[in-house]
């Protein structure tokens, strides 16, 4: 089965903008973002054990001049609270690309819960979220988080629909 | 019964150092390290002793943040030393950011836990390296290809030389009694300002 284009578009868009850091607990959604990381002989791909550690790792590399991006999905959306303290504080730029479950057609009961919740848990520790729904959707809608993460140092998360990947088959 | 009996495992002496003296003697010339300090007693202690150097990021919350700090600086700053002190309390709330850490494996990069033994800004309780956890066993078990365990004054000149002389990712456990650390108590850490303030001084 062929990927998607969007998904090789998207990660040719973050090492255009000199994204040279990605973190990641492993997701479907990300495989492809992930496959390539691990093949760019010119970025560090960090897989992590909790998605917090990727919100830190984003302040660090900033602080050095790098720029890094976290890939997770909803439900690790829940593990990183309490560390975007550091972000919206620090006033560092964050980009976050979050595959969904928990919503359009999932099959599973337990990812209703996190899922449902994203969209407000995010907003209130002050991140801007922005959902895309369809292919065409992706690039420009990370272009626009490009900007407002690294020119403006707001934090931003992209969530990447389960419209757009597909709900997982149970 | 409630109470924490110390693990049957636990092997390490009783400590003996003041971080007062221990930290300072084993950072010296801090001017050679880009720097994070995790929250409370490390970022009070590494202010004070840099006299709030534009290359320290000292945390006051976001409590587990400071190793995973340290790499995303080691990996975009390959050629500085970057150097992490954070507190026993502090690591183990992302014990798991040891594991991650030791994958990337920079060689730059010197993790120094500052380790009492327990939450010394809550009220001091036992943290669990007090009750016998072994940090240095976690480190090296994560892969670390470094780990030096401090324990008394002799202990400090290896430490010293590893932290500018080390070619690999380095732990150093500094085992601290209980007790106050260095605070000139002179302002609060304001995030912006000391992101601010670093990059501006690193990067231009």
């Amino acid at each position: 089965m062929s990927s998607p284009p969007w998904q090789e578009a998207l990660y040719d868009l973050l090492r255009a903008n000199n994204v040279t850091q990605f973190a990641y607990v492993p997701d479907a959604g990300h495989k492809v973002l992930i496959d390539r990381s691990l093949a760019d002989t010119d970025v560090h791909s960090i897989p992590l054990t909790t998605e917090e550690e990727g919100v830190a790792m984003c302040a660090g590399a900033d602080l050095g001049g790098g720029r890094a991006v976290l890939l997770m999905q909803s439900s690790g959306v829940g593990n990183v609270i309490n560390m975007l303290s550091l972000t919206k504080g620090g006033k560092f730029p964050l980009l976050t690309l979050v595959s969904m479950r928990g919503e359009f057609g999932e099959g599973n009961p337990w990812q209703f819960p996190m899922g449902q919740a994203v969209e407000p848990v995010l907003k209130a520790m002050g991140v801007i979220v922005l959902r895309a729904e369809r292919p065409e959707d992706v690039v420009p809608m990370v272009t626009a988080a490009i900007t407002m993460a690294y020119q403006c140092a707001e934090q931003v998360a992209v969530l990447l629909t389960q419209r757009l990947i597909g709900a997982k088959k149970f | 019964m409630a109470k924490l009996n110390k693990l049957q495992t636990a092997t390490l002496p009783d400590p003996v150092l003041d971080r007062r003296q221990a930290v300072p003697a084993l950072i010296e010339n801090h001017k050679d390290f880009l720097m994070v300090a995790g929250l409370a007693g490390t970022a009070w202690e590494l202010s004070a002793l840099t006299e709030e150097s534009p290359s320290l990021f000292g945390l006051g919350g976001a409590m587990g943040a400071a190793p995973m700090m340290g790499l995303g600086l080691a990996l975009a700053q390959p050629k500085r030393r970057v150097l992490v002190a954070t507190g026993d309390g502090e690591l183990l709330m992302n014990i798991g950011a040891l594991a991650t850490i030791a994958l990337q494996n920079p060689p730059n990069l010197t993790i120094i836990c500052v380790d009492n033994g327990h939450y010394g800004e809550t009220g001091n309780q036992d943290s669990h390296t007090g009750l016998g956890v072994r940090l240095d066993l976690i480190a090296a078990g994560s892969g670390f290809p470094v780990v030096h365990v401090i324990n008394t004054e002799a202990d400090l000149a290896e430490g010293r030389r590893l932290l500018r002389e080390s070619h690999g990712l380095t732990f150093i456990l500094l085992r601290v009694k209980e007790g106050p650390a260095t605070h000139t108590g002179k302002k609060n850490l304001v995030p912006h300002i000391e992101r601010d303030r670093f990059r501006k001084h690193l990067l231009g």
